[in-house]
């Protein structure tokens, strides 16, 4: 059995502990998490509200698991979205080349010039802002990601001996993508996906500190960093905690894909 | 029925086929020896209509009386796997990993005879059988790296028979194999060519293996094909300068007797290597290298002369036709 790489064990505990406690809040938070209690406010941590309660009485903790759905739910389907988008041009260029090729890579150019922010900014600015909204601007960035991903692994594995050989067998580019380029390319794929739902958590707490994503009463740890910032002399903890929880998330998922790499990348595994 | 008539392929630097004429009638077995760079493989590739899109085509291709030199990719799709197939040099990079080599060798009965799951698992079992694969209802389940490189050829050769080809061509498909393995994969190719009345194309540079498989072959230099005939007459009596240096530089071990003084005899090599393709002389591209070469040889392109279509100046003028 090999040795798994270290930043692949603590990303995978980190990403287990985050995704945990989002699936639990489901079904499950120790208070209401949008249940206001003003005479409550600013409570200390306690047996009733373990991390204390924010400037409405509501409880942190309940709060922050809110927010790790939110969070966990935002960024899964923009990455689902933006990645399938973006692996079906990126193959579609790879199967076709030329011309095709040119014009995806050149679009997915133009994507990566494009501040992520400011599309953002104008989605909202024309559909208003909401987390629909949100997902979608980090759906789009996530595109031109995964296009060059999915080609230059799905070059790579045209120049095969196989792929020429159900050439040779009367395959046609479709299928052969399907059959062979598309699951040879996946662990690249899986890995990408990983380090940009990393990105796709910060940048939704970015959007949402901005109001451009989670509107309330909708929790976001992004959301309750921006009502904490004008308490952060009379209530530091408020910021630290959602602050804490985004750390740990985008760290996880950045350990944890950087760890994938490392495993599946043969030069790595060769060297270890 | 396989026609090439004065086949071309150019590309921006050079010619990597030069009219190459072939006739590949059912049951052929038909030899390619050459150098690499020789073009043995680009002819392949214009059987199967593979040719780089780079390329430009001149010439005729048949299949069966069609037209086939600039047919559209599509058409091709419909000729390949079942009137043409063809196995690779490395059996271990010819097959994708990640797929069962069940699954591999039906996926063509699928798509070209739309056979369905349990027939194609049928067809794949008896085809393993065929090829001699030990215990086939097992090793159809199996990945690439389960099975011994000879094992692997076998799989692949299974791959090409999926749906019954005409023409099998064979690019050097025993060039990676242990040279007992090697023997066996060549002498089932020629089985199931007897066998099935199919066609085969064998190509390597392996002189022996060539003389065991095949019994007719063409001898090809620098995108030429310089010489072409029955396989025992042109090994015997090699006709173009450069059959003749070919055969000269094989080693034998019996036929390599020591010196009076001890010391080995050297292998005769032909002399220089083989010039790339922008390099080529305009006429006979063995210029160069040739031991009886002739002021004309360089600029006039010889014409194929005799019963073995030789294109040689020399030879042209020792013996008047």
């Amino acid at each position: 059995m090999k040795q798994l790489p270290a930043n692949f064990i603590i990303g995978a505990v980190l990403v287990a502990f985050v995704v945990g406690v989002a699936a639990l809040s489901l079904i499950w938070t120790p208070h209401d998490p949008t249940d206001l209690n003003i005479r409550a406010k600013f409570g200390a941590p306690s047996h009733v509200n373990w991390l204390g309660t924010d400037q409405l009485g509501r409880d942190l903790v309940s709060q922050l698991m809110a927010a790790a759905r939110n969070s966990m739910t935002v960024a899964l389907v923009a990455v689902l979205l933006g990645g399938s988008i973006g692996v079906a041009l990126g193959l579609l260029a790879s199967a076709i080349g030329g011309w095709v090729e040119d014009i995806v890579m050149r679009l997915a150019d133009l994507g990566f010039a494009f501040p992520a922010l400011l599309f953002a900014i104008m989605l909202a600015a024309v559909f208003g802002p909401s987390l629909t909204n949100a997902v979608l601007a980090i759906a789009f960035i996530n595109i031109p990601i995964f296009a060059r991903v999915a080609r230059a692994s799905g070059n790579q594995i045209w120049t095969r001996e196989y792929v020429l050989a159900a050439r040779a067998a009367g395959m046609n580019k479709f299928t052969i993508t399907l059959d062979h380029i598309l699951p040879n390319i996946a662990a690249a794929v899986i890995v990408q996906a990983t380090i940009e739902f990393a990105v796709a958590i910060l940048a939704e707490a970015a959007l949402s500190y901005l109001g451009l994503g989670a509107q309330p009463p909708a929790s976001s740890w992004g959301r309750m960093l921006s009502e904490a910032q004008t308490l952060m002399y009379l209530a530091p903890e408020l910021a630290i905690y959602p602050g804490l929880c985004i750390v740990t998330a985008v760290l996880g998922f950045g350990l944890l894909g950087d760890g994938l790499r490392d495993m599946t990348d043969p030069r790595l595994a060769r060297a270890r | 029925m396989f026609e090439m008539h004065e086949m071309t392929v150019r590309f921006s630097i050079g010619d990597a086929l030069r009219d190459a004429s072939l006739r590949i009638a059912p049951g052929d077995r038909l030899g390619i020896v050459g150098e690499s760079g020789s073009g043995k493989s680009m002819l392949a590739a214009c059987l199967m209509g593979m040719v780089p899109q780079s390329a430009t085509l001149s010439g005729r291709l048949t299949i069966d009386g069609t037209d086939m030199t600039h047919a559209a990719e599509d058409l091709w799709q419909t000729i390949r796997a079942r009137r043409a197939a063809m196995i690779f040099q490395e059996p271990m990079s010819a097959l994708n990993p990640l797929r069962r080599v069940g699954d591999t060798v039906a996926e063509p009965m699928r798509v070209h005879l739309g056979l369905g799951k349990a027939q194609a698992r049928a067809r794949v079992q008896a085809l393993f059988e065929e090829v001699g694969i030990p215990d086939p209802s097992a090793r159809l389940r199996m990945f690439p790296h389960e099975l011994s490189g000879g094992q692997r050829q076998r799989v692949l050769i299974a791959l090409a028979l999926a749906c019954d080809p005409e023409l099998l061509i064979a690019d050097e498909p025993t060039t990676a194999l242990d040279a007992n393995v090697a023997l066996k994969i060549t002498d089932l190719l020629v089985h199931l060519s007897q066998s099935r009345n199919m066609a085969l194309v064998f190509i390597s540079h392996d002189l022996a293996a060539v003389a065991r498989a095949t019994t007719e072959i063409a001898v090809m230099y620098g995108g030429d094909i310089v010489e072409r005939g029955p396989t025992a007459a042109v090994l015997g009596t090699p006709a173009h300068p450069y059959t003749q240096g070919l055969l000269a530089a094989r080693p034998d071990p019996r036929a390599m007797p020591r010196e009076a003084d001890g010391s080995r005899r050297r292998l005769p090599t032909i002399p220089g290597s083989v010039p790339p393709l922008q390099a080529m002389a305009k006429g006979c591209r063995f210029t160069g290298r040739c031991a009886v070469e002739r002021s004309e040889c360089a600029s006039v392109k010889p014409v194929p002369t005799g019963p073995r279509h030789t294109t040689c100046h020399a030879l042209l003028h020792e013996e008047t036709p």
